[in-house]
C-alpha cells in the first residue's frame, strides 16, 4: 500500500479504537498492552483484510490505540478489529467492550494532534510520546499497513506538536525529582560535563538522578556506601570509583554535587564539617542533593556561601510548579490544535472531492 | 526637521530611548516566564548605539576631539563603552540576559546623563592636543565601560545565587546564567577592565612626566585610589581570600564610587565655555575659527 497514493477514502472513514490512561486504569492496560511479537502478529493477520485499509497501532505504556482507515463502513472495521485483538491479546470480546473506545471522523485527528504533542500524556508535556508516536508510525509503513489518509494525518500530527513545543510552555521545566536535580545542577555549573559527582549510599531515586546526570555528559563519578561491595557495584553499573564511607572527606572536598541517599538516622554531615572541608576552596561552588529521609545533609548546610541544598522535599515542590505550570497551558494548546485539526480536516475532504492540489 | 534628528544631544537621547525599549522588551517576555529572541535585542541595542556613536561623532566634530568635556559626555562615553562591550564581546560571553542589563543600565545612565545640569559648559576647541593624552582620556572611560559590566554581571551572579538559596526560578531567575558561568567572567572582567585602566593610567603619567604640565591631584588621586581597590580586589580574588558574593558586593561598590569620582576629575579641568542659553553655538564656532590660539597648559593636563 504505497503511502504515495492520493487519498481515496473519505476522512469521515478515519477511526480510532483504543484505550488510554485516562479511561482504563493499569491493571486492564496490562492485559491491552503489545510486545513486539504481538504486534507483528497483530499487523500479519490484519493486513490485506477487505474491511481493514489502513491501520496504526500505537502502544505506550498510557495507550493502546489504533487508528484506521475503513474502506467501507467503521462499523465493519470495528467488528474486524474487536475479533483480531480478541485473538492476539487472549482477551474475552468484552473485556475489550469495557476498556476500548471507538471514534470516527474529525475527533480522531484532534487527538491524534494532543497525543502527539503530549496535551494528553500522564506526565503533561512529556516529550517522549511524540517519539514513540513517530515509532509506530515507522513500524506500521515498514509492514505496509498506511496509506495516504493515516500518512498525511501523522504527518500533520508531528508538524503540530513540534509547533506546540516551539510556541507554547508546555513542555517547559522538568518535572521529575532526577531532571529537576539535573537542571538546578544546571543553573550552579553550567556545562555538567567536567563536574565531579559523589554519591554517598544507594537508591532507585539517587541511581536515576545519576543516570540523568550522566546523560548531561557527567563522567567523574565516586561512590561511597557503608557496604563497600554495594559501592563498587554500583561503580561498575555506573563506570565509578568506589570509596568506604569513612573515607568520604577527601571526595567531599574534591566533589561539585553531592548526592545524599543512605538510611542514615542522623545527618552525615553538618554544617561546621562541612565548612572546614570546604575551607580550601571557597571558590568552588558545591551542590548538595538530600535525596533521603531522614535527611543526610545538616539544614544549616544552606547557609554557607556558594553551598546550595536541596532535599527531596524541594525537588518534589519544583516538579510539583512545572507541572502546575504546564497545565495553564493545555487550554491554549488544546485551541491551536483543534484549529490546526480542522485545518487540515478541511483539507482532507477538499482533496477527497476534487483533485489534488497539496 | 532631519536637522532636529541630527543634532547630537538628540541622537544620545534617542540612544538611550532604544536602550530603554530593548530593556522593557525583554522585560515583557521574562515577566511571563518566557525567552526572548537574542536577535531582535542585540538589533535594538545596535541601532541605538550607532544613534549614539553618530551624536558622540557631532559632539566630538563640535569640540575637535574626543568629547570628554563635562558630565554629559563622560557619562554618555562610559554608556557608549559599556554597550560597545556587550555587542562585541557580550555574545562571546554567551551569558543569556546580559543585553537586558547592560541596556537597563545604559538607559538609565543615558537619560541621567541628559539633565541640562550636567551639559552647561563645554571644552574650547581641543586642536592640538596630544593624540597621547586623548587615548589616556579615553583608554580610562572605557576601563570604566569594562567595570559597568562587571557590576552587571556581578548583580546577575547576586541574583542567582539568590534565587538559587531562595529556590525561586521565576520571571528573570529561570533565565540567569549559571553561578560558575557568572563567577568565571566576573574574573576576566575584572583583569580586563584593571589592564586596561593600569595602561591609561601608564600613559597619563608618562604625559605627566614630560613635563609640559601640572598633575591635579583632585584628579589622579581618586583615579590612583580606584585603580587600587581594583588591584586589591584582584589580588583578594588570587589568593581565595575574598568569597564570590563579596567579590560581587565589591564590584558593584566600586563601579558606583567610581561614577562618583568622575565628579572631581571633570571637574578639575580647565578652560570650560558655557553653552550659551538660547542654543546658540557661535561662540564655540569663534573658538573652533581661531585654532591658531596657544592652548592653556591646564587644558592638556586636564584630558
Amino acid at each position: 500500500m504505497p503511502v504515495e497514493n492520493a487519498i481515496t477514502n473519505a476522512p469521515d472513514n478515519l477511526f480510532l479504537y483504543g484505550a488510554t490512561h485516562r479511561e482504563v486504569p493499569l491493571n486492564l492496560r496490562e492485559k491491552l498492552a503489545f510486545t513486539e511479537d504481538r504486534l507483528v502478529d497483530f499487523y500479519r493477520k490484519t493486513k490485506g483484510h477487505p474491511h481493514l485499509g489502513e491501520l496504526l497501532l500505537l502502544n505506550t505504556c498510557n495507550r493502546m490505540e489504533i487508528y484506521g482507515v475503513a474502506p467501507q463502513s467503521a462499523l465493519f472495521s470495528k467488528e474486524i478489529l474487536r475479533g483480531s485483538l480478541s485473538a492476539t491479546l487472549s482477551l474475552p470480546r468484552e473485556t475489550l467492550d469495557q476498556c476500548l473506545q471507538f471514534t470516527v471522523g474529525k475527533p480522531v485527528v484532534e487527538h491524534l494532534f494532543r497525543v502527539a504533542s503530549g496535551i494528553d500524556s500522564l506526565v503533561v508535556g512529556e516529550a517522549e510520546i511524540l517519539g514513540q508516536v513517530k515509532a509506530a508510525y515507522a513500524t506500521a509503513r515498514t509492514e505496509d499497513t498506511i496509506g495516504p489518509l493515516l500518512n498525511r494525518t501523522f504527518q500533520k500530527s508531528f508538524q503540530a506538536a513540534k509547533w506546540v513545543r516551539t510556541h507554547t510552555d508546555i513542555g517547559k521545566g522538568q518535572v521529575s525529582v532526577g531532571s529537576v536535580a539535573v537542571e538546578l545542577a544546571g543553573h550552579v555549573f553550567g556545562d555538567l560535563a567536567d563536574c565531579r559527582i559523589l554519591i554517598i549510599g544507594a537508591g532507585e531515586i539517587a541511581e536515576r538522578t545519576l543516570t540523568s546526570l550522566q546523560s548531561r555528559g557527567v563522567t567523574n563519578v565516586t561512590i561511597a556506601n557503608r557496604t563497600y561491595s554495594k559501592a563498587c557495584e554500583a561503580a561498575r553499573i555506573f563506570h565509578g570509583r568506589a570509596i568506604p564511607l569513612e573515607d568520604i572527606n577527601t571526595a567531599v572536598r574534591e566533589a561539585d554535587i553531592i548526592i545524599g541517599s543512605t538510611a542514615a538516622p542522623e545527618p552525615i554531615l553538618t554544617a561546621p564539617d562541612l565548612k572546614s572541608l570546604l575551607a580550601r576552596r571557597p571558590l568552588q561552588p558545591l551542590f548538595l542533593i538530600d535525596l533521603s529521609v531522614p535527611r543526610n545533609f545538616d539544614q544549616a548546610c544552606e547557609n554557607l556561601s556558594n553551598v546550595y541544598l536541596y532535599n527531596i522535599d524541594d525537588l518534589g515542590n519544583l516538579a510539583q510548579d512545572n507541572l502546575k505550570a504546564r497545565h495553564q497551558e493545555i487550554d491554549a494548546c488544546r485551541q491551536s490544535l483543534s484549529l490546526r485539526a480542522s485545518h487540515l480536516w478541511e483539507r482532507l475532504d477538499s482533496q477527497m472531492k476534487g483533485p489534488s492540489s497539496d | 526637521m532631519l536637522g532636529f534628528f541630527l543634532e547630537d544631544r538628540i541622537l544620545m537621547a534617542l540612544g538611550a530611548l532604544l536602550y530603554g525599549i530593548a530593556f522593557l522588551y525583554v522585560l515583557l517576555f521574562v515577566r511571563r516566564d518566557r525567552s526572548h529572541p537574542p536577535s531582535i535585542t542585540y538589533a535594538i541595542i545596535l541601532v541605538g548605539w550607532i544613534l549614539q556613536t553618530t551624536g558622540m561623532y557631532i559632539r566630538g566634530l563640535e569640540v575637535g576631539g574626543c568629547p570628554l568635556g563635562n558630565a554629559f559626555e563622560i557619562l554618555q562615553f562610559v554608556v557608549w563603552s559599556l554597550v560597545l562591550l556587550y555587542l562585541v564581546v557580550g555574545s562571546s560571553f554567551r551569558v543569556s540576559l546580559l543585553g537586558f542589563f547592560s541596556a537597563g543600565l545604559a538607559a538609565l545612565l543615558g537619560l541621567f546623563s541628559l539633565l541640562p545640569a550636567f551639559d552647561q559648559t563645554r571644552r574650547e576647541w581641543m586642536e592640538g592636543v596630544s593624540v597621547w593624552v586623548e587615548l589616556h582620556a579615553a583608554l580610562a572611560l572605557f576601563s570604566y565601560g569594562v567595570f559597568a559590566i562587571l557590576a552587571l554581571v556581578s548583580a546577575m551572579f547576586l541574583l542567582r545565587d539568590y534565587s538559587l538559596k531562595k529556590k525561586n526560578f521565576h520571571g528573570v531567575f529561570h533565565f540567569l546564567p549559571s553561578i560558575k558561568q557568572l563567577e568565571d567572567i566576573k574574573y576576566r572582567l575584572l583583569v580586563t577592565g584593571l589592564l586596561i585602566l593600569s595602561v591609561s593610567l601608564l600613559l597619563g603619567a608618562v604625559n605627566w612626566s614630560q613635563g609640559d604640565s601640572t598633575l591635579y591631584p583632585k584628579k589622579f588621586l581618586p583615579t590612583l585610589a580606584l585603580w587600587l581597590c581594583y588591584f586589591v580586589l584582584l589580588i583578594l580574588r588570587w589568593r581565595q581570600a575574598l568569597r564570590p558574593a563579596s567579590l560581587a558586593w565589591a564590584s558593584i561598590i566600586l563601579f558606583f564610587v567610581a561614577l562618583i569620582t568622575l565628579g572631581p576629575v571633570n571637574a578639575s579641568r580647565g578652560a570650560l565655555a558655557p553653552v550659551p542659553n538660547d542654543g546658540d553655538t557661535s561662540s564655540l564656532r569663534e573658538i573652533r575659527s581661531s585654532p591658531s590660539e596657544p592652548l592653556s597648559p591646564d587644558f592638556t593636563i586636564s584630558r
